[in-house]
This record gives C-alpha cells, structure tokens and sequence, in this order.
C-alpha cells in the first residue's frame, strides 16, 4: 500500500495561500476569476442574442421594417466613443506598467468621461423612440433594442463604478509598475463591455 | 502495515491553546463579517438546513390535502401556492447552495491544503447576495407564486401572484451561485497545497470542479430569463407570449437549459461526498480513481446537451426528441460508472456501518432506483405515458431526496465533528436514519404506482380510486418526518452535549482529518506537501485498526 516516507513539512510555502498571498498568486487567481466572470457574462447576453437569432429568423419583415428607424449616425458615434474608451483603458495600463502615476490617472479620466458620453447619447436615442412611440412593448424587435441596449447601458454604468474606484485608489497612489493587479482586471471587464456593443451596433443599425 | 496519509505524514495535532479553533471568536458581528471560508459555509449551512425544514413542512400539508381526493383542508389555490412553494424553497434555498456553498464553502480549502478560498471577499458578497435574494422571495409571499417552481409561460406572465419580485430574488440568489462557483473554480485551481496535483486531491474536489463548471455556465442563463420574465410584466416585452409574436416554448429552452444541468450542481458534490465515505468505512482504497473523476466532468459536459427532454410533449420536433432522448441515455453511462466504481470499491472490503456510511449506502441504492426509473422518462414512448404524472414527482424524489438528500446527510454526519468540534450520538443517528429510510420510500415507492396508474401530478383533486395508496404515501411521509425530527435533535444536542471530537474520528486520510476539530483559522500552521493520493487505506486487521 505505498507508504510514502514522512516528509518534512517545515519549509512549505505558507507564502502561497490565500490569507497571505503572495502578489504572483494573486494576480493569477485574480486573472482567472475575471476571464470566468466574463465568461458569465457572455452566457448572460448569450441568451438575448440567441432570442435575437431565434425572432429575426422567424420574422425577417419585421426586422427590416423597423430597423429603420434607428438613428445610424448616433449609433456610429457611440461606436466610436467606445473604441476610444478601450484605446484610453489600454493606454492607462500601459502607462502603470512604467510606473506612470499621472498618466494612468488622465487616462482613467477620459476612460470615464468617454462612457459617460456614450450613456448621454444613449440617452437622447432612447427619448427620441420614445417620443416616436416606440417602446419596448411595441413588437418584438423593439423589445430586443430596448432589453439587449438597456442590459448593455447597465454594464456601461457599472463599468463607470468601477473604473471610478479604480481611479480613487490610483489617486491614492496604490498602483506601481509592480503592483497594478485591479487596473488590469478592470480594464479586462471594460473591453468586454465595448466587444458587447461592437456586436449590438451591427445587429440592429446595420443589417436590417 | 500502517495507512498513508495524503502528505505521507500524520501532521502534529497542534497545541490546546485554542480548542474551539475557528470557532473561537464570539459575537454577532464576528459573523457578519468573517471571512473564513469555514465560517461562511456554516453560515450557508445553517441558512439552508432551515429552508430545508420549511420546505419539509409545505411537503406534509401537501400530503395531507392529498389524503383526500376531493377539495378539502385547503382551496385548490392555496394547493397551487402550496406545491410552489415547496418547490421553490427546496430547489432555490436548500438543495442547489446546501452542498457547493455550505460543505464545499467549508471543506474545499481544507481538502487541498489551503488557508481559505481564493476571493474571501467575494465569497462573504456571496452569502450576503443569497440572503438579499431569500429577503426579496420572501417579500413576494404577499401575493405568493401559484404557477409552479418551473414558471412556465404564458401563465406566470398573466398570472397575479407576484412573479415581477420572485424573478429579481431568484436573480440574486443565481448571482450567489456564480461568484460561489467562480470563487472555488479559481481556488482549485490556483490554491492547491505543493505537491498536490489533479491525480492527487480528493474526489470531492473533482465533484466540486465540475460543479463550479455548470454554475458558471448555466446560472448566467436563467439569469437572463428570469429578467426577461420580469420585463415581459413590467414593460410588456413579448418574447413569451403568443399574442405578441412571441414564443411560450422558448421560455422553456431557456428554463432548461439552466435548469436541467443544475439537478447536476445538485447531484454531483453529493457523488463526491460519497466517493470520500465510502472507502474511510471499507478501509480500502477507492476503485477507478480516475474513472470516478473523469466520469464528473463527463456527466457536467453531457447534461448540457438533454435538457430537451423536459419537454418531450411541448412541441418540439421529432428529431429533436430522438437526439434530446438518445443523449439522456448517454448520461446515465458516466453515472453508471461511478456507481460500479462505489460497489467495487467496497468489495472484500472492511465495512463498518457508521452513521455516514448508512446515508452514502442509501444514497447508492435509493439513487439507482432515481436513475433506473430516468429511463421510463427518458424514452420517448413510455414519455407520454408518464409525462406529468406521479411517476415524475417520485422520479425526482428518488434522485434528488433519495440522492442529494441522503449524499447531504453523508456529509453532515461525517463531517459533523470537525465542523462542531463535538461527536454526534451514533444511537440516534441511526435511529434517524432507519425512520427516513422507511418513511422516503413508504412516501415515494407509491407514488411510482400511482403515476404509472395514471394520477397527475399537480392536480389538486384526483379520481377517488387512487385515495388508499395517497393514504399510504402521507403515512409514509409521517414517518419521514420523524426521522428527520430525530435527525435535527441530534444536529442539536450534538452541538451543546456532544462528546468533544478528536481529530480524526473515522481515520480518514484526506487534509481535514489531520488538523485539530474544529479547525483553527488559518487551517494548517503549515501547509502540507503532498506526496500520494488520499486513498491508501489498509485492510482493518482482527487485532484492532484502531
């Protein structure tokens, strides 16, 4: 019955668990746990795009008829009001791996700033259907606009939250070239937020 | 010869200096506000063994408004909010979180040889985010749910119970799931003790992993369709609902899609709490390690693909009948396997008949009877013949009751002492067990006769022939109650009165038997290397093991 020979245990890695981790094992299982926690959130889209494929499949006119009234141009904008947001989130984790205080600080700035723009000219898009009388309750087309935009503002606004506190602690100056774990992980979550809605933008302005 | 420890050394049970280990500190807010892992899953433990109780006492009034045929003791609508509610609670509160968030919180860390989970924060946000969702079901009892644990549109979108509220707590409780699963996920895989490679930790962990799998990738899902439940009320989105384009059979992909996997988040930690007991009680090393392992992953990876076969009758093609059928077929095979894996396990082995090894022998038998009778159902003809009937509710019974149940009570009475620090009374253990024993199947083996004799399930009023076995079953489930009854008096007295435990009182090799009971905070003062597997257990000899 293989007996191993007692080993010594004295000597064991203490270092390696949670309580106290060490940094190289805290940025692995923090990198895990948001790539898993993205993952989440794609099944969690997952199941409005496939309502989308599922009703654009079984009504095709309606789709055409209604993506009409779409506003492309606010949509392109937005489009790239996002783009850039990702740009300024990279450009920040470029910087705090040189150990660039301030300008990790201006780019989470602007990174904020840029999605806030986007939630204002969502903002005017949805008040304009409004006024047109489209609600989420008008056909099923709207109702996925409305449902798959609002659940991606959401994502938009927590995004903000957590850029926001990611930008008190840089203030507070946590962050250096060796340690800047949380800037990464939020980084992470925000370009999968904007990967969701160079997704939407097609869908609904584009092919009709 | 002598047994191996999983590190190949028996640690040195560490000074008396603190004798109720974690348990050490006092106080209200030293709760609140733990980040233990082993206080967490007590604090899941304890959340879920109530809700248990209170699901058990929906089940008896059930019983007995069944014990006639006609409308008696209760209106029909109150037997609709009635079987809900039973459903729910059970389902929701008590048997998805008992094992992952309540054992899994506590003994994973333990059983790979670390200090804690690998997000301790997010695990405390986690129980917290249960509790949240538990206060908004509750809030919902004002107009209590009458559609069902399975809200099936077009009705629960119609229907003036308030369905918009439950939808947002079984959100939140969904969301606990996840940052559970996503935390022992990240803690398996990153936290595991030098030495300690995937051949070498414990089946439970495997059982764990595979669960974590599933609440990770499902729960996200339902997610979504519960909150398309509530915007198709609140907003009157039309994805559900016919009138609007849209479709009411969609609704029960989605559902399924989450919810048939989920029996699997459901069954698969109890497999692995079986896989740990059974060979500490045969005294012999476990049959098919990898074969056990493995057949974990296959079963999470295959019950995504069969949910269709809830809805054998809603409508669905016949192809995608015949593919939803054969593939329920196929995810016996790995099922199967684990339990052929148990039996040989125990073949020539040394076996005592502890309290623990009582449940897991019940789990193995009650949860075949579970599974043979799949079968039934998963075959496309004999289907529509028991669709909705009896023959389901017992089905499910047997896998989940018969299976989860009886895994859950495996752990709590094995585990009992190094979570307490104190021994449970193995004379009312198993006491409690002969009664639960009888009584499930009194309540349950009927209810195969009736279904398969035709009574629907649900129907708050059935023809009067089927009255003397519902009179059977609602005796059965008296019974039941008792051993259940004798089961928490034990739990209870054990925790005041229980002789203190040592550390290792069935012998076990696995981690958690080689620190003190309870276990201090921090687990191990120094964490162990693995050199072997867990399982290295000697035959006991005729001169005493012990």
């Amino acid at each position: 019955m293989g007996t191993s020979e007692p080993k010594a245990v004295s000597g064991a890695n203490p270092g390696e668990h949670a309580a106290h981790a060490s940094p190289a094992v805290t940025y692995e299982a923090a990198k895990l746990g948001i790539w898993t926690f993205i993952a989440t959130e794609v099944l969690l889209f997952g199941g409005l795009f496939t309502t989308y494929i599922v009703f654009r499949t079984k009504f095709p006119h309606m789709f055409h008829a209604d993506y009409v009234h779409l506003n492309r141009v606010l949509g392109a904008v937005n489009t790239v009001v996002l783009i850039c947001s990702s740009l300024t989130v990279a450009l920040g984790i470029a910087a705090i791996r040189k150990g660039k205080q301030g300008m990790l600080r201006l780019c989470l700035v602007l990174t904020i700033l840029l999605a806030a723009g986007f939630l204002v000219i969502k903002y005017f898009e949805w008040t304009e259907k409004f006024a047109h009388g489209l609600y989420p309750g008008t056909d099923v087309f709207f109702s996925l606009y409305f449902m798959m935009t609002g659940l991606h503002g959401l994502h938009v606004l927590a995004g903000m939250l957590v850029l926001g506190a990611v930008l008190v602690l840089a203030g507070q100056g946590r962050f250096s070239e060796s340690y800047h774990t949380p800037v990464e992980i939020s980084g992470l979550y925000w370009h999968f937020v904007d990967l969701v809605w160079i997704y939407l933008f097609p869908l609904f302005y584009l092919i009709g | 010869m002598k047994d191996t420890t999983a590190d190949g050394v028996a640690l040195t049970v560490s000074g008396d200096a603190h004798p109720r280990g974690y348990l050490e500190e006092k106080g209200f807010w030293s709760w609140v506000y733990t980040l233990d892992h082993k206080r967490i899953g007590l604090l899941y433990l304890y959340t879920t063994l109530f809700f248990f109780l209170l699901g058990g006492i929906f089940a008896l009034l059930i019983r007995i408004k069944l014990l006639y045929p006609g409308q008696q003791i209760f209106s029909d609508h109150m037997y609709n909010v009635l079987f809900t509610l039973h459903g729910s609670v059970m389902i929701f509160l008590f048997i998805i979180p008992a094992i992952p968030s309540g054992l899994g919180n506590f003994f994973i860390p333990l059983l790979i040889g670390a200090r804690d989970v690998a997000f301790p924060r997010i695990n405390l946000a986690s129980y917290w985010v249960f509790v949240a969702g538990i206060l908004v079901i509750l809030a919902s009892l004002v107009r209590p749910m009458d559609t069902g644990w399975t809200f099936y549109t077009p009705y629960s979108a119609k229907t003036a119970a308030d369905v918009t509220l439950l939808s947002f707590g079984i959100f939140l409780v969904g969301m606990s799931s996840i940052l559970t699963g996503l935390n022992f996920l990240v803690t398996i895989h990153k936290l595991r003790a030098p030495g300690m490679t995937w051949h070498r930790f414990p089946l439970f962990i495997w059982g764990m992993y595979a669960t974590s799998i599933i609440q990770v990738v499902a729960t996200p899902v339902v997610g979504i369709t519960f909150l398309l439940l509530a915007m198709e009320r609140l907003f009157g989105v039309g994805f559900f609902d016919p009138a609007k384009g849209g479709d009411p059979v969609l609704f029960q992909h989605f559902f399924w899609f989450y919810s048939h996997p989920v029996v699997y988040v459901m069954i698969l930690p109890a497999m692995g709490i079986i896989s740990e007991v059974i060979p500490v009680f045969s005294r012999k090393p476990i049959f098919g390690y990898r074969a056990i392992a493995y057949s974990s992953l296959a079963i999470a990876f295959i019950g995504f693909l069969v949910w269709g076969h809830h809805m054998f009758v809603s409508g669905m093609s016949k192809t995608a009948n015949i593919i939803f059928s054969f593939l329920t077929f196929f995810v016996a095979v790995p099922t199967a396997i684990k339990v052929f894996n148990w039996i040989a396990t125990m073949y020539k082995g040394s076996i005592t008949f502890e309290s623990p090894m009582l449940y897991a022998l019940t789990f193995i038998f009650l949860f075949t009877f579970g599974g043979l009778t799949g079968m039934f159902l998963g075959a496309l003809a004999t289907n529509v013949h028991a669709h909705d009937t009896y023959f389901v509710v017992a089905h499910f019974h047997y896998t989940m009751m018969g299976g989860t149940m009886m895994g859950l009570l495996a752990g709590l009475h094995y585990w009992w002492p190094k979570m307490t620090g104190r021994m449970l009374s193995e004379k009312l253990a198993r006491a409690g067990w002969l009664l639960t024993f009888i009584g499930f199947n009194v309540t349950f083996l009927t209810q195969f006769f009736l279904g398969y004799g035709g009574m629907p399930r649900r129907w708050a009023e059935y023809p009067a022939q089927f009255q003397p076995l519902n009179i059977v079953s609602t005796a059965g489930s008296w019974i039941l109650a008792a051993g259940i009854l004798i089961m928490f008096v034990n739990f209870i007295r054990g925790l005041y009165t229980g002789e203190p435990a040592p550390a290792s009182p069935w012998k076990g090799l696995t981690l958690e038997w080689q620190v003190p009971s309870p276990p201090p905070t921090e687990n191990f003062e120094e964490i162990p290397h693995i050199t072997n597997w867990p399982y290295g257990y000697t035959k006991r000899k005729t001169d005493g093991y012990e």
